[in-house]
């Protein structure tokens, strides 16, 4: 031990400063602790944490509109709602080529019932639209074939709008006809788009889909007559110039038909549309079109709450559509029922359990494991066997002569099924916290505020009691927890009126659709729990929770 | 559990046992009268029995053992007379109760197990305060124990049939456990099950394990919020976890896949593949690894032969508890699955909510034996880990 005596600091072995070595060695164990729990970080962020995140971003999320009108919303952007005017020509010339594509990839449904949400009525306008938008490029198509028969034919428009490369790549797919082989993806020809913008994109909608759509080549599918309303669009707006730059036969075509463009008469298209259904005259769906336009919306929360976005900012609903916040508030008064209801069952359970011999009270501690251990469905299954108007419990009150045949209780399909269930089903996780924090509590004390002079109730509720209120408030909370999310058992035993909030989620995700709704509502629900979470770490601690 | 009090002369308790005899008597006198349908003379015969029961056993029977056989064996005489097997039995019961009852009154037993001290109030107070425990014990595992019997039912009820209650054999039936043993779609379902619950709990194990390891060493940084991270798939509600993973899942293609509902319920496990390992890490006494690689071991040596033996215990509990909740979970499935990933626990749901068929009270009875099984083991294995770590078995 030499080394004491030197001066400057100590040091290890290696020749290093003690204090950096140590660090060092901190640092190493860091890591490795680090190291052993990232695998399962990792798996838990991906399969669980990114799945509530992506719940949490479908709540707002509202990319729908944008991405079936695309061309509508850009052109509805100087469109004034408060003018008192349906938007212009422009925005209808804009909504016939997104219409007509929309129709074709079945969309247009699918966003009428998004919308339809918001503004009931406008699925049932988008529906018969998307039977008439075909007629408006009829209309054109009628037009070009008659200046020319070539537009007619696929081959035109596969030649015109598709590259060189691509067209080979295809045709030579096509002559292998080998079922297996990959078809090559559609490319643009270069240059197309900068002339014509409109039907350049169009077209590429089209070759896509005919190609996702059962292998078809585009060069061999019936062109789409939304191309043709497309290309006039483009030939109104083209200078001549422009046209030139399209070298070829083709380039011909185009300059051909763009002549003749000239001498159509204008088409209307807003006439076109207030034609098809005069709902497209109506301000309101215009302005919840441009209300939902853009990508991000508060509209489901809104909605969550029973609130809408009206003309004068947010206002509550119609009262015939406010359920949600009466939902909640009815999640909420169960939850708070049910867990009163365990822990006054559970309370005298778990004081005698935590003040017997502890071989007795290991024997009956197998009572409230048991149904701990019990699949969930099959203690459901019992109390529909047990409510049921014909069930257990009914048979036997008649047959002891309480109530009569004909005057069977109703126990299930309400409140009280849901209720009497989940206190079952929830009494064990009040009873185990319960019991660790009273087998804790030393018995003695209760005998020294007797032998003071206190009566079995002072020495009960100013003695025993506060000492027993974290174990209630952790048995509380977490049964509390639990039954504000349970969906399984009020779904069977629950009916109309004895259902939660996740009912209606289960709802909204598999029977309506109107998954934002459900998001949203989920949202709510788990700040809610998270809540309840924090305040649960904060007086148990998580690290604390303890099973069976 | 008589205890030896010999200082104090025995009172004669004839006064307070009687007329409790007869009310016991004219309950249970009531109950069996309304099953013949003379509800009123049975309670009039059921008072006079009681009461000459009580009197005679406390007078001229002092051998316990000898006045509970001979009263349950003359109930169940008399029972089998007026009504037959099913009447042998529900004599025999009552007879048994009610001998039992009439010694404990007698002989002061009810005073028992409370101090000597005790007023009449506090034994009144503490023997209801049992009663009323019994009660709450009978809540909660009466409805597991009515679906074993009612699983046997020979009819398509949900309820116990006249025959059942009769006892006679005809009322009763294997046929719905034929029916789950036949059934494409029960055996299906299972199937499923069996497929994915091990896969699923091997994922949460191994995971779990290793970063339980890690959590419990002494220097963690975040720690308190990564345990947070591991834990919220208990903590959020299942309906929230499923709409969550059916959005995502259904994005990455993962919906309505095997590998969709094992991933799924691998998370769901992990929480208690943590609580429970930790829980066992937590008594590990540092110095023996420290010993091991003292002595030469490697790390992972170390790890296999000296830790592993030692909190294998809490490893195998926490994967039952990760099997049995993916063998139990229904609402993730629910969503996240589809047709071909349909189990046993998704079956019984649509079974309740769609078409009732009574076969699900054999799989429910098929299950809680099941459930009986994992509870003996995970009890058996917590003993276990007390006693290797050194602490005494509660």
């Amino acid at each position: 031990m030499s080394d004491i005596t030197e001066a400057g600091p100590m040091r290890a072995a290696d020749g290093t400063p003690l204090k950096k070595s140590l660090a060092r060695a901190l640092r190493r164990q860091k890591l490795r602790a680090l190291a052993l729990i990232a695998p399962l970080l990792i798996f838990i962020l991906v399969t669980f944490i990114a799945p509530i995140a992506d719940m949490l971003f479908r709540s707002v999320e509202n990319q729908i509109v944008r991405d079936t009108l695309p061309r509508t919303v850009a052109a509805l952007k100087d469109w004034d709602a408060a003018s008192g005017e349906v938007p212009g020509e422009p925005v209808f010339a804009g909504l016939a080529v997104d219409f007509q594509i929309a129709a074709e990839l079945k969309n247009h449904t699918k966003l009428g019932s998004r919308l339809n949400y918001e503004n009931p009525g406008i699925s049932s306008l988008f529906r018969k639209t998307g039977r008439g938008a075909e007629d408006i490029g009829k209309t054109f198509m009628d037009r070009f074939v008659d200046v020319n028969e070539a537009w007619k034919k696929s081959g035109t428009w596969a030649t015109l709008f598709g590259d060189d490369k691509w067209l080979a790549d295809q045709a030579a797919w096509a002559a292998a006809k080998d079922k297996d082989a990959k078809e090559p993806p559609f490319k643009l020809r270069e240059g197309v788009a900068d002339v014509l913008p409109v039907t350049a994109s169009t077209y590429r909608t089209f070759a896509r889909a005919a190609q996702q759509d059962g292998r078809k080549s585009p060069v061999d599918t019936k062109p789409w007559p939304v191309l043709f309303t497309a290309l006039g669009q483009d030939l109104a707006n083209a200078s001549p110039e422009s046209l030139g730059a399209l070298g070829g036969e083709n380039g011909a075509l185009v300059q051909e038909v763009a002549t003749a463009v000239q001498g159509f008469e204008t088409f209307g298209y807003r006439d076109a549309f207030l034609d098809i259904d005069k709902g497209w005259g109506d301000l309101d769906k215009w302005e919840t079109i441009k209300a939902y336009s853009p990508p991000y919306t508060p509209g489901y929360f809104l909605n969550a709450a029973d609130l809408e976005k009206g003309p004068d900012g947010i206002q509550a609903r119609p009262e015939q559509q406010r359920i949600y916040v009466t939902l909640f508030i009815r999640t909420m008064w169960m939850s708070m029922l049910i867990t009163f209801s365990c822990l006054l069952l559970g309370y005298p359970v778990a004081w005698l359990l935590a003040n017997l011999r502890s071989s007795t009270a290991n024997l009956l501690m197998i009572l409230v494991l048991l149904p701990f251990w019990t699949s969930l469905l099959v203690r459901t299954s019992a109390w529909k066997v047990l409510l049921q108007q014909q069930g257990v419990i009914n048979d036997v009150l008649v047959w002891l002569g309480l109530i009569d045949d004909a005057n069977r209780l109703i126990m299930i399909n309400n409140q009280f099924g849901t209720i009497t269930a989940m206190t079952h089903i929830l009494l064990p996780f009040m009873i185990l916290p319960l019991y660790s924090v009273m087998k804790t509590i030393p018995p003695s004390y209760l005998r020294a505020a007797k032998s003071l002079g206190a009566t079995n109730w002072t020495a009960f509720w100013r003695v025993y009691f506060p000492q027993s209120v974290p174990g209630i408030g952790a048995g509380s909370i977490l049964v509390f927890i639990l039954s504000i999310g349970y969906y399984i058992t009020p779904e069977i035993v629950g009916g109309t009126r004895g259902v939660f909030i996740s009912n209606r989620i289960a709802y909204h995700i598999s029977s309506s659709l109107n998954w934002g709704l459900a998001a949203a509502l989920g949202t709510i629900l788990l700040a809610l729990v998270l809540l309840l979470y924090y305040v649960y770490d904060k007086i148990v601690g998580i690290d604390n929770v303890k099973l069976g | 559990m008589s205890i030896a009090r010999p200082e104090i002369p025995t009172p004669s308790l004839m006064g307070f046992t009687l007329p409790i005899m007869a009310i016991a008597g004219a309950f249970t006198g009531y109950v069996v009268g309304t099953a013949h349908g003379t509800p009123v003379p049975g309670v009039v015969i059921g008072i006079v029995v009681a009461v000459a029961l009580g009197y005679v056993l406390a007078q001229f029977v002092p051998d316990r053992r000898i006045g509970r056989l001979g009263t349950a064996a003359l109930a169940g005489i008399t029972g089998m007379a007026l009504v037959g097997t099913s009447g042998l039995i529900a004599g025999i019961l009552i007879g048994l109760v009610l001998s039992w009852f009439a010694y404990w009154l007698s002989s002061g037993d009810y005073r028992a197990s409370v101090p000597v001290y005790a007023t009449a109030g506090d034994v009144l107070w503490h023997n209801s305060f049992k009663f009323v425990c019994g009660l709450i014990f009978f809540f909660l595992i009466a409805p597991i124990v009515v679906v074993l019997p009612l699983s046997f039912n020979a009819e398509n009820f949900f309820t116990f049939t006249p025959k059942m209650l009769a006892l006679d054999p005809e009322g009763y039936s294997l046929k719905h456990y034929r029916d789950f043993f036949t059934n494409s779609d029960w055996q299906g379902a299972l199937w499923n099950s069996i497929r994915i619950a091990p896969v699923a709990t091997l994922l949460s194990v191994s995971f779990g394990t290793l970063a339980a390891i890690g959590l419990s060493q002494s220097h963690v940084p975040f720690r308190r919020a990564i345990m947070a991270i591991l834990i919220s798939p208990m903590i959020v509600p299942l309906i929230i976890s499923a709409a969550g993973m059916y959005f995502f899942y259904s994005r990455i293609g993962l919906q309505g896949t095997y590998w969709g509902v094992v991933l799924a319920h691998a998370a769901l496990g992990i929480p208690f593949v943590i609580i429970t390992v930790t829980a066992t890490l937590v008594g590990f006494d540092r110095s023996l690894t420290r010993a091991a690689a003292n002595m030469g071991a490697g790390p992972i040596r170390t790890f296999f032969k000296v830790q592993m033996p030692l909190i294998l215990p809490g490893v195998i509990s926490g994967a039952l508890f990760a099997f049995i909740t993916s063998f139990d979970e229904v609402v993730v499935v629910l969503f996240v699955g589809s047709a071909g990933q349909k189990t046993l626990p998704w079956q019984m749901f649509t079974g309740l909510r769609e078409q009732i068929s009574p076969t699900i009270l054999a799989v429910a009875a098929i299950l809680v034996a099941f459930s009986i099984i994992l509870l003996t083991t995970v009890e058996i294995l917590r003993r276990r880990s007390e006693r290797l770590r050194g602490m005494s078995p509660s």
